[in-house]
């Protein structure tokens, strides 16, 4: 059965927190199997988008289709079961649980039931986590933690990541596992929406790119023609 | 004091303290995970108390019945507020939480004067457990024993559906960050109805149970709150092996107090948290909240 248009389709969403406002109207799409990156410079709404999306801040207007259902008005744990995971940029993981106790809380058959991932499954993509199974969440390295936060997010069998700035702080070798990580990943037909600072790690996975800048996207295209543009890069990115 | 005197005290307070663990489990339980400090915790003990009261007597059915259905009701009725407006309050801050528990025990005490009245009712030991069991040296009531053996059960039971399953997991998880299990699929909401419903009905089966050694009257959930906050303080909040330990010290202080010490029966529990607190500002088991 073939799909007419893209997986999600965020439309013209408008976010606030309070009374300020973050995002103004900002609409992208994705296929199904596609890497898109959101770019652009702390605090333009990179992480917002993604939380409206994941229904942890839902927008105050516009709206946000998945297979083509509105779940702007959804609660997180719906948006979860419909078969959205979020990674999120502070990794968020449980500090009193173990590694094993993390990955079993997210459990969960997924959307149509789909079984990929297993406790095996991710020991296997991070064997690391594997070896540390047993050690409680507050204790584990910076690496540790985003191998821990992204297996965690994939026991529950998403068929959408949103991968909020995975290299964050980590030393270069692991940008470079994590890298390789994620384009198996991505091999494995997973779509993902990669927020970003780091431009290599952009360039190596996503087929297209957002720039996001003051809440509202400002380019679109594929990282080749990011390539070919040098001033894009030099108004949005660089500081 | 005989050897004899010592045993019997020490079992009396021994099963105290296995009645008093019960109810203040049920309130650790839901603070811990809720952090909501539940005032009308005393009230749904004596509604445990009041329904036992009424289906072992009035109806005549069998007290273990009652037990059951005290436990059923509160876990209803704590269903019920939560569903309909404690859940409202969470994001609130704490004051919002304890005028709205506060006036929940005005409601629900003005509800058990229209319901029950004002006597004073006593409900009986159960058939067969009025007894006493000969030691030799001593004679153990039976029904005290009985506390003995179900206060720890309880304590067992919560440890492992807590620590050892799944739900367990995901209580603890709730507890560290709600929001990032509600994205990992959980619907938190209903976890923290399932958690005042069972901490409600600890408190329902620990009215039934102390049913049958006290005096049903008006206003015995005002004394139950005070000494729970006590029980849980000593042991620290939120942990429940520390309510296990605080229920004890508690047990033991309020039965030897009140044989060897009448005139200071009263301030003694408050001596001993005070002396707790002094030595562990945290409690026996509990940790320094995190920035402090």
């Amino acid at each position: 059965m073939a799909e007419l248009g893209a997986d999600l389709k965020v439309d013209g969403i408008h976010t606030a927190y309070g009374l300020s406002q973050v995002l103004f109207g900002v609409s992208l799409d994705v296929q199904a199997g596609e890497c898109i990156a959101l770019i652009g410079r702390n605090g333009v709404g990179k992480t917002t988008t993604m939380r409206s999306i994941m229904g942890l801040t839902p927008p105050r207007q516009g709206h946000v289709m998945w297979k083509g259902q509105d779940i702007a008005r959804l609660g997180p744990h719906r948006i979860c079961r419909l078969g959205i995971g979020f990674v999120p940029e502070d990794r968020r993981i449980f500090p009193e649980l173990s590694v094993w106790e993390n990955l079993d809380i997210a459990r969960r058959t997924g959307a149509g039931g789909r079984t990929t991932w297993s406790e095996e499954q991710v020991f296997a993509l991070f064997p690391d986590l594997a070896e540390i199974r047993d050690r409680r969440g507050g204790v584990l390295s910076g690496g540790q933690q985003q191998m821990l936060t992204i297996a965690r997010t994939l026991m529950g069998n998403p068929e959408l990541l949103l991968l909020d700035e995975p290299s964050e702080g980590l030393a270069p070798l692991i940008v470079e596992l994590l890298q390789q990580r994620v384009a198996e990943l991505k091999a494995t037909g997973l779509s993902i929406v990669l927020a970003e600072q780091n431009l290599q790690f952009v360039m190596a996975l996503a087929d297209r790119v957002y720039i996001l800048e003051k809440g509202e996207v400002r380019f679109t295209g594929t990282p080749a023609d990011l390539k070919a543009d040098e001033r894009i890069v030099h108004q949005y990115l660089t500081v | 004091m005989t050897l004899t005197m010592f045993t019997l005290n020490a079992f009396y307070g021994l099963a105290l303290a296995m009645n008093m663990f019960i109810i203040a489990s049920g309130l650790n339980l839901i603070f811990g995970v809720l952090r909501v400090i539940n005032f009308a915790h005393g009230m749904f003990y004596m509604f445990g108390a009041y329904i036992t009261f009424t289906v072992a007597k009035t109806w005549g059915a069998p007290f273990f019945v009652g037990v059951l259905a005290a436990a059923a009701a509160l876990g209803l009725i704590a269903f019920v507020v939560e569903r309909l407006l404690l859940r409202h309050l969470y994001d609130k801050e704490h004051l919002m939480q304890l005028l709205f528990t506060f006036a929940l025990v005005l409601l629900m005490s003005d509800a058990a004067k229209m319901i029950w009245g004002t006597d004073q009712y006593s409900v009986g030991y159960p058939p067969g457990m009025g007894g006493a069991v000969n030691l030799g040296f001593v004679m153990l009531p039976q029904y005290q024993l009985f506390l003995c053996v179900v206060g720890p059960l309880i304590a067992v039971a919560m440890w492992f559906v807590v620590d050892r399953t799944r739900w367990g997991r995901v209580v603890r998880a709730a507890t560290q960050d709600r929001e990032m299990l509600a994205a990992l699929g959980v619907n938190v909401p209903m976890v923290y109805a399932a958690v005042f419903t069972i901490g409600s009905a600890l408190a329902g089966v620990g009215g039934a149970l102390a049913a049958p050694r006290i005096a049903l009257v008006p206003g015995m959930d005002a004394t139950i709150i005070n000494e729970c906050f006590i029980i849980v303080i000593i042991g620290g909040l939120g942990n429940m092996w520390g309510s296990f330990l605080g229920a004890l010290a508690f047990g033991f202080v309020v039965q030897f107090g009140t044989v060897l010490a009448p005139n200071w029966q009263d301030v003694l529990p408050y001596l001993l948290m005070l002396a707790v607190l002094i030595v562990r500002p945290w409690g026996l088991l509990g940790r320094p909240e995190a920035g402090h």
